[in-house]
């Protein structure tokens, strides 16, 4: 599993803090035990900033690359800002995230190209958001294409099924869990298939409980990346145990106890 | 038409290991031999090129089964009894790029001899020959014991391969080589589970995954080759899949284990439709030990010249094969 850890967002308040006094040292603490806990990845967020948020994007790369070696993904809605981030960004990055909508594939499949970076892709666009599993998987089926024109090998792609939270939208858990297998029949080489975990909790009591469960339910359709807490152990140890259960991980009696697969 | 390569990319990589140390990294060998450091399953053409070949070593023994077959005899008969003589002998004759020193004389159904008399031993093998060297124990726990500690102490900072750790008994010797600079040979019965488990035993002691050699069992052609090669096969996907508990070179047994066979041994007289044993004794064990390096083999130990001449054919042949492509 791609494990992309999703603490440094500025819609957390420390974080939010710790961006607006340019706390470096908070920050690449952060850094460090989301990676320590297994995360192979970290998300930056700048969330809503008064500064600059392309300025704050780049003190943030700078100051995660500075502690730590993983790739970054980029997440912002503004294509200005991840480009900012591409730029200061020294080893891999993923771009989080285009839609399947003409105007964002047209903003950042170029950088993706450009920058030799992942790109994760919603399957919403312009209609909003899609009722069932064929709606998703025709989106995706655009953004496959796209990619393709665009000369982004497929499995540098990471499409989200959109995982909307259960208490609101309850039938949307198995529509966006039966899409992941008609992604993965798009194309070769098969793309990655990422979601946002832990908006399936939204709103709900016992979030972590509803988090892991849906993690490994998805893991068993073929999910192999996720944006989540790797400082949720018992998410963490769920998602080793279904490593393990879907022959993903050799077994042993103490697989636990090694935290990074 | 031209066939288009499939070439192959992994996310993890197989640790890089050094056994044996210089003067100016503590210890007084002239020469260290490096292993693993591959992106790719071997010798493929098109994949990332391995930076380590697989190397040769030599078995020496303290002492000699009885029934050592006369094909061994016939060639080493000269230094059994003599393992420093035994050792250079497989380094400047015969070409050994590391020695694996066998210590059977501690064990208490054999000789019983004393800790003092291993270290002994030790000391004079390493003073005989230039390369560095895999140390492995008599095979009783509570002996290893008693004579691990002494041996990785008179040995130190010379970063000795030793061994072998088991699930049973590791923490002694995982202790001895913390203290002393060495590094550790892992031991599981051909099985992939208790490997790992191992690994993750041995690093819960404190040391680093670097520092450990995996030994996936024992077995010859013939008598289960095939299971060892597919649990060492599942091994190296493991760890080039990014499992760092399974991401450790490998090393094989074979010289030992093939001798075993009654068809390497069995004399002409006996079946004299299989032919010289001269010459079928150090095939079986060529054979098998070349076989394991399709499964990612990067130590080799041998005993027979013919088989260990053979063996580093081998590996010159595939890894320029390999390597042209």
């Amino acid at each position: 599993m791609f494990i992309i850890g999703e603490r440094i967002n500025g819609m957390f308040r420390s974080v939010a803090r710790a961006i607006r006094d340019r706390d470096a040292a908070a920050i690449a603490d952060l850094a460090r035990r989301q990676v320590s806990a297994g995360a192979n990845a970290l998300d930056l967020n700048t969330g809503p900033t008064g500064d600059d948020p392309a300025e704050v994007m780049t003190w943030l790369v700078q100051t995660v690359q500075d502690a730590v070696e993983v790739t970054l993904s980029l997440d912002s809605p503004r294509p200005a800002v991840i480009e900012a981030g591409l730029r200061a960004c020294r080893g891999r990055a993923v771009i989080n995230s285009t839609t399947g909508a003409a105007e964002k594939l047209d903003a950042l499949l170029p950088l993706a190209v450009q920058f030799n970076a992942g790109l994760i892709a919603l399957t919403i666009d312009e209609r909003g958001i899609p009722r069932n599993a064929e709606a998703r998987a025709e989106i995706a089926l655009t953004i496959v294409a796209r990619a393709m024109e665009a000369g982004l090998p497929t499995d540098r792609l990471y499409l989200d099924p959109i995982v909307l939270p259960v208490s609101a939208v309850q039938g949307q858990g198995p529509e966006a869990l039966n899409a992941i297998p008609s992604f993965l029949a798009l194309c070769e080489p098969m793309p990655h298939i990422v979601v946002g975990l832990s908006n399936v909790s939204q709103g709900a009591p016992n979030r972590g409980l509803i988090n892991r469960t849906f993690l490994t339910m998805a893991m068993a359709m073929g999910l192999d990346a996720a944006i989540l807490d790797p400082l949720d152990q018992e998410l963490m140890d769920a998602l080793r145990t279904a490593s393990v259960l879907l022959n993903r991980e050799i077994y042993c009696d103490n697989y636990l106890q090694v935290r990074t697969a | 038409m031209t066939v288009e390569l499939v070439r192959e990319t992994w996310p993890g990589k197989i640790f890089t290991v050094t056994i044996g140390a210089t003067a100016s990294e503590g210890g007084t060998r002239a020469r260290t031999v490096t292993v693993g450091g591959h992106a790719a399953l071997p010798f493929l053409p098109g994949d990332a090129p391995s930076p380590n070949r697989p190397v040769v070593a030599m078995e020496v023994m303290d002492a000699v089964p009885q029934d050592w077959p006369d094909a061994l005899k016939s060639q080493l008969g000269d230094v059994m009894g003599a393992p420093a003589d035994w050792a250079r002998k497989c380094v400047e004759a015969y070409g050994a790029e590391l020695i694996c020193l066998r210590l059977n004389s501690p064990h208490p159904d054999w000789k019983d001899a004393s800790p003092d008399a291993a270290v002994a031993t030790v000391r004079s093998v390493l003073e005989a020959v230039p390369v560095p060297l895999i140390i492995l124990g008599c095979g009783h726990a509570d002996k290893d014991n008693e004579v691990w500690p002494r041996v990785a102490e008179a040995t130190r900072g010379e970063r000795c391969l030793m061994g072998v750790a088991t699930p049973e008994n590791y923490k002694t010797l995982v202790v001895s080589c913390l203290a002393d600079g060495h590094l550790v040979l892992a031991e599981s019965p051909i099985d992939v589970n208790i490997q790992k488990q191992l690994s993750i035993l041995i690093t819960e002691m404190g040391i680093s995954p670097d520092r450990i050699v995996l030994h996936p069992g024992n077995a010859s052609l013939g008598y289960g080759l095939e299971y060892e090669y597919s649990i060492m096969e599942r091994i190296r996907i493991a760890g080039l899949q990014g499992d760092k508990m399974l991401a450790q070179p490998m090393l094989t047994l074979s010289g030992e284990e093939s001798w075993k066979a009654k068809e390497a041994k069995l004399p002409e007289a006996a079946q004299p439709v299989w032919g010289s044993e001269a010459r079928r004794g150090p095939a079986w064990e060529a054979i098998t030990a070349t076989s394991f390096l399709h499964a990612g083999a990067d130590i080799l130990v041998l005993m027979h010249p013919e088989a260990a001449a053979a063996a580093r054919r081998a590996i010159a042949d595939l890894s320029a094969a390999a390597a042209t492509a």
